[in-house]
């Protein structure tokens, strides 16, 4: 058990190096270096040495990969052209603040879409089935920036409800987050709701239809207990795997929230980083990214392995 | 005695085709479940048996709906009930016990939890109490350790002990009516002997009324009071269990037992020509009608109805039962073989085989050492003479399979040969085998839905070894293909179809035409009539007989089922464990002296007849690995004589006719104990 | 009973195979809805360069953002363009782009799936690590880094976009590779001696092929929301290109006064993912896959 462990987060820091050398040398075989990326035509002259020597773009480029990675493996990401400061300095609100984001979207999105799919598998085919699930295709498939648009149209434009876009420093408390990300959060839960709505919805069914259901049922075990007992421990423990890929998948588009609402995250840092064409940040972000993606599923993992009794009692045994 | 405890009437059940058609696949079952009384229902796959079972409790498979008719158990209908209602019958008025209990028991919770759930529902006993009873009853289906067995999670047991779960859950509730549904189904002969054992003992126990439901007669005739008859969704026979099987008088019925092998009988049981037909495929006229060879005219055109024959307690669906009153001596009867044995020729043979599944580390291999004291399959040796056919049979992990794919190549030796007529070493390394050698060693798998390519056509199958050998094209390719077919009786129109379309019985004629077409000196068949209904059985093993007696081929046939074998094979080898205990022609084997694991297997064998009991010689463990030194059966055997079984492997000894037995018990010893 | 089955399986070609499916996806109301969308939408991608009633790139101080009349059914933009006009041109771009970025996703990933599935072991481990990681990487970072210093023609956009949407075929053709090689038929074929790429060719491939096209179809649609997103985010298609992304992305500002011209490209957009999406999942229905337990990486 405990060698499993061990393997599963080897295999995801073998995921993470193999990352790093992809942005590392991404960078390199793309045109042009970071300083004349940055600088573009005032790439000459004092600036540019200036530049170079700032980034040690003049040492061999495996030795700057080393000296690199084994500066991220500290924490250390390296110096931003644009902010002219150290990344770190640059990313510590941003990964709070999109943090808050996100785990306040998962918060309400993974239960809910537990609920949803519980309740469009258990009335399959009926009224609250094709009622939800019309409605779980249709924020599934739009664009997110469509359904934030659409969003701040309806609800801050014509309803005026709420504010539309974000107006709040990057170091805002958490508390001033909060009143700022309703809409946000609405538009990212909207599609990772959907999303897992509908993986929970088929594992309930295939359970449903699965043979010990059937036992059950025919022991005489009153509906709601076997759906307790029996369905949901048994369709949840699968969806497990899924939901953490779905939502690792989703960070992409949470990039394009960000901006839609003008939100200080990571994500906007993505758009700004790029349009300022400041590489070194963007390697930052590669790697932070990944680390989520990769964080995520390895927890998923690692729950899974918890939970199923198959695996439990392999650890008993030896 | 005569009181009825829940009787079926006119009951129909349906779905809607696609084309918005009924179909029903139950039409009019009319039956009655006494008190204390132990009711079979047979049927092949698809003859509406399970649906018949599982509406007996009120559950209708989602997609299907009760059409007409009612279920009355105690005067009510339980098709008509509330599910809060259903819910305090289920479990403890009328139980279930599934066909997989690995599949019915739900993964996550634990033994104990399952029956205790049951017992909570259903009994008003306190905790202490409850826990009292889990082990009384884990102890009364004979589950070893009955209070660590508690705490264990379904996969943690074998197929055996998980189906006595099944059985010890269903009693938690004493229910007035057991619902069986294929319970010995998947279970390895020995083990499905025990569990009906069991199952006797408990309808003696308890006074239970059961339902018994299965494909098979010979199960069914070691339990049940009286048989229904099932086919294409209607009762086509019913009676007291002996009458049925002694002197069926409906002609399904009759073909039925007709085709079956039975152990008694050497040769090959009579075979009944096509299968059942599809649901929603008969209009009018009797449904049996196309298999029938009493069929007139008459039965074309109109449905027969249940018959009440009164004097015989017999109901039956048939215009033309009378021709088959009294006349049933003819039932013992079967096919003899023509045996082209003369020439003792060697084909194949398999020279001290050993074949270990254990992968070699990596330090080993690079000092070429094997690590493998104790192969899966060792000592294997086996001459096979052109013409004949030797059956390996053995129960699951006898290592049977094992040997089939090392011979075809498919699996590395460890040690030994494999020399094919006589003087070419076979490689165990199948990219190195020469062309011609590929060509005349051929496989037949278990089940043709596995064994076919689903993306392609009859034609397309076919063709893959005669364009691969042959190198045939054109119109001579398609001539041969015609042959081919017409050789294992199916029509030339056959050759567009895709495997989904056609039954069991004929996508495996189709394999064994494909096997064929190599024009093949050996062909290895693996389990080749186990997917199939036993009708359509009869009709493949008669198929490669014929084949065989045409062409000259040899068959190394694999089984698991002694009657099978019996009726097929020239010699047998019986395997435990990957290692061999008896070999020898098959009429030696089946007779005494034995090999203690060949007298447990053969008692393990049910046949369709109700005097002939099982004898149960051993206990039914479960062996994950053989021993590492002695004799390989000396966990289960039943005549263990001492330390020497344990520490020695036995030496072979030959017996009167032929047929060597490797047991340390001398072979007239053995013969008079088995006496 | 038997002469009826016979006529009704004549030796089918691929044609009529290829209606058959048609035929059964249509036989259900989304399927239908989505088929007619994504016919719409081609025929309309087609023919809208000759029933445009405006110049697309007319730019016009005297109309600007004007609402919907029967001179401009949709209004006209912030620089005085009609509206309907660009709507209708807005998706040929997006639709060319992202259906051959498909074709390249299916086939290196269908290809290299295959592969991987069939030789397993080191190679196999090895070549689904480095999906792995390209997978971890959000493909928006990494389109829109490529984007920025490459450019946004379509050379460049269709093999970025048929890569990056290729790593999840890779992974689905793997698994299906891997069902099928322990299935009975390719023991069999390989037992009586059939060359490997025999093997691959006749009994792997036309086994798989359901499944990998399915996924293709599935990708297409998300393709078209990565694209729009990057057009969206002003990395997409250079102005003053109809596309509806960039659309919505300028008008968005406007929109307090002027959401006409944010709704139209809205709808357009919309329409055709959906469609896709509907029409994919009715050709999975078709062909019997299920794939709605599947995450969308």
């Amino acid at each position: 058990m405990l060698l499993l462990i061990l393997k599963r987060i080897g295999l995801g820091l073998i995921t993470l190096f193999i990352v790093s050398l992809i942005t590392f040398v991404g960078v390199e075989v793309l045109p042009g270096d970071a300083c004349t990326t940055y600088l573009e035509r005032e790439a000459y002259g004092a600036a540019l040495d200036a530049c170079i020597k700032r980034l040690g773009l003049d040492i061999p480029a495996y030795e700057r990969y080393l000296g690199w990675a084994s500066n991220v493996v500290r924490g250390d990401f390296g110096y931003s052209l644009s902010g002219e400061m150290p990344i770190n300095e640059v990313l510590g609100p941003r990964v709070k603040n999109s943090l808050v984001l996100a785990s306040v979207s998962i918060l309400i999105g993974i239960p809910l879409a537990i609920i949803l799919g519980i309740i469009t598998a258990l009335w399959r085919d009926k009224l609250p089935d094709i009622v939800i699930s019309t409605i779980t295709i249709f924020s599934m498939t739009i664009p997110e920036f469509i359904s934030a648009t659409l969003l701040i149209l309806i609800v801050a434009i014509w309803l005026g409800w709420l504010p539309g876009i974000v107006i709040i420093p990057s170091d805002a408390t958490f508390y001033e987050l909060l009143s700022n990300i309703i809409l946000p959060v609405v538009a990212i839960s909207m599609i990772m709701t959907a999303h897992m709505a509908r993986m929970v919805r088929s594992s309930v069914i295939q359970v449903m239809a699965s043979d010990y259901v059937q036992m059950a049922i025919l022991k005489g075990v009153p509906y709601w207990k076997m759906v307790f007992r029996h369905v949901l421990p048994n369709a949840l423990l699968p969806a497990i795997n899924v939901v953490a890929l779905t939502i690792a998948w989703l960070l992409g588009g949470v990039v394009v929230t960000e901006v839609v609402f003008n939100y200080p995250g990571l994500g906007r840092l993505v758009i700004e980083s790029i349009s300022n064409r400041d590489l070194p940040v963007v390697q930052a972000l590669a790697i932070i990214l990944a680390s989520i993606y990769v964080g995520i599923n390895l927890i998923a993992d690692l729950m899974t392995l918890m939970l199923n009794p198959r695996l439990k009692s392999l650890q008993i045994r030896k | 005695m005569n009181e009825i405890i829940e009787s079926v009437k006119n009951l129909s059940i349906g779905f809607n085709s696609q084309k918005g058609k009924q179909i029903s696949i139950l039409r009019n079952v009319s039956t009655n479940i006494k008190k204390g009384e132990t009711v079979g229902i047979v049927g092949e796959s698809g003859s509406g048996k399970s649906t018949l079972a599982l509406a007996m409790m009120g559950y209708i498979k989602q997609g299907l709906f009760p059409l007409k008719g009612e279920c009355l158990f105690k005067s009510e209908d339980l098709l008509k009930m509330s599910s809060r209602k259903l819910e305090k019958i289920r479990g403890r008025k009328i139980a279930m016990i599934p066909q997989n209990a690995g599949q019915a028991l739900t993964p996550n919770l634990k033994i104990g939890y399952q029956i205790d759930e049951a017992l909570r529902l259903h009994t008003d006993l306190n905790k202490t109490d409850r826990n009292k009873k889990i082990s009384e009853l884990l102890n009364k289906v004979r589950l070893p350790s009955p209070e660590t067995m508690a705490f264990r999670y379904p996969h943690e047991l074998s197929g055996g002990q998980q189906q006595r779960v099944a059985v010890a859950m269903a009693l938690a509730g004493k229910p007035d009516l057991l619902l069986l549904d294929e319970p010995t189904t998947g279970l390895d002969v020995t083990t499905q002997a025990h569990v009906l054992e069991l199952l006797r003992f408990i309808a003696k126990d308890t006074g239970t009324s059961m339902i018994y439901v299965s494909h098979d007669l010979g199960a069914i005739a070691q339990v049940s009071d009286r048989i229904v008859v099932m086919y294409a969704g209607e009762i086509v026979l019913e009676g007291p269990a002996r009458k049925i099987l002694k002197e069926p008088i409906h002609p399904y019925t009759y073909g039925l037992l007709k085709s079956i092998p039975k152990l008694s009988l050497a040769g090959l049981p009579a075979s009944m020509p096509g299968s059942q037909p599809q649901p929603g495929s008969v209009n009018k006229g009797c449904s049996f009608y196309d298999r029938c060879n009493l069929a007139t005219d008459h039965c074309k055109k109109n449905s027969p109805e249940l018959e009440q024959i009164k004097e015989l307690d017999t109901n039956v669906r048939c215009f033309n039962h009378k021709e088959l009153i009294n006349q049933n001596n003819n039932l013992q009867t079967s096919i003899t073989k023509k045996s082209n044995n003369s020439e003792a020729i060697e084909v194949l043979k398999l020279k001290d085989v050993s074949i270990s599944y254990a992968k070699q580390k990596f330090f080993d291999q690079l000092l070429n050492k094997i690590s493998d004291q104790n192969p899966t399959v060792k000592d294997i040796n086996i001459d096979i003479k052109k013409g004949e056919t030797i059956a390996l049979v053995g129960e699951s992990g006898s290592g049977k399979s094992t040997i089939l794919k090392s011979i075809a190549g498919l699996l590395k030796t460890k040690d030994g040969q494999i020399k094919f007529e006589n003087d070419r070493i076979l490689s165990s390394d199948l990219k190195m085998r020469n062309p011609n050698d590929l060509r005349a060693i051929q496989l037949i798998f278990q089940n043709p839905d596995e064994s076919l390519n689903p993306n392609h056509t009859v034609e397309q199958i076919l063709s893959q070894p005669l364009k691969l050998y042959f190198n045939l094209s054109g119109a001579e390719l398609k001539k041969n293909i015609i042959d081919l077919l017409k050789k294992v009786r199916l029509g030339e129109f056959y050759m567009s179809r895709y495997p989904r379309q056609l039954s069991g019985g004929e996508k495996q004629r189709v394999a064994v035409a494909r096997a064929f077409a190599a024009k093949p000196d050996i062909i290895l068949c693996d389990e080749v009539t186990s997917a199939l209904d036993v009708s359509v059985q009869a009709a493949v093993l008669n198929l490669l007989q014929q084949l065989k007696e045409d062409l000259g081929t040899t068959y190394v046939f694999v089984s698991h089922d002694l009657a099978v074998v019996r009726a097929i094979s020239d010699r047998v080898a019986v395997l435990y464990q990957g290692r061999l205990c008896e070999i020898g022609p098959s009429q030696n084997v089946y007779k005494f002296p034995s090999h203690p694991y060949t007298e447990v297997l053969l008692g393990a064998v049910l046949e369709p007849d109700p005097d002939i009991k099982p004898k149960l010689v051993a206990e039914d463990i479960v062996e994950e690995k053989p021993p590492e030194k002695g004799c390989p059966f000396q966990g289960r055997c039943p005549r263990k004589i001492g330390d020497i079984c344990n520490s020695e492997v036995p030496p072979w000894q030959i017996g009167e006719n032929g047929n060597a037995i490797r047991c340390h018990i001398n072979i007239e010893e053995l013969e008079s104990l088995q006496q | 009973m038997k002469s009826n089955l016979i006529t009704e399986d004549k030796q089918k070609s691929k044609l009529e195979k290829a209606f058959e499916i048609l035929k059964t996806m249509a036989s259900k109301p989304s399927g239908l809805i989505g088929l007619t969308i994504v016919l719409f939408h081609v025929v309309l991608a087609l023919i809208s360069p000759y029933i445009a009633p405006y110049d697309y790139k007319a730019i016009s101080p005297n109309t600007m953002l004007l609402a919907p009349s029967v001179e401009h059914w949709f209004g006209t933009d912030s620089l005085g363009r009609d509206v309907f006009t660009r709507t209708i041109l807005g998706g040929r771009t997006a639709l060319t782009v992202t259906f051959f970025g498909s074709l390249i996703a299916l086939l290196w990933g269908g290809l290299l799936g295959i592969f991987c599935g069939l030789v397993g072991g080191k190679i196999d481990d090895v070549v689904m690590r480095v999906v792995d990681a390209f997978l971890s990487i959000p493909w928006i970072l990494a389109m829109l880094l490529i984007v920025s210093l490459l450019g946004t023609s379509t050379e460049v956009l269709i093999p970025a976009l048929g890569f990056f949407y290729g790593k999840g075929i890779v992974r689905v053709a793997r698994a299906a590779t891997h069902d099928v090689i322990a299935k009975d038929f390719i023991v069999s074929a390989k037992a009586r001696g059939h060359s490997n790429m025999s093997i691959i060719w006749n009994e792997i491939i036309p086994n798989v092929r359901d499944a990998i096209l399915v996924e293709g179809a599935m990708r297409w649609s998300w393709m078209l929301l990565g694209f729009s997103s990057l057009s969206f985010l002003g990395f997409g298609v250079s102005p003053p290109t109809p596309d509806w992304g960039l659309m919505i992305s300028n008008a968005r500002g406007l929109m307090s006064f002027a959401y006409w011209s944010v709704i139209a490209p809205i709808v357009g957009l919309s329409s055709l993912i959906i469609g896709i999406n509907l029409t994919a999942d009715a050709f999975a229905k078709a062909l019997g896959i299920d794939r709605s337990t599947k995450a969308p990486v």
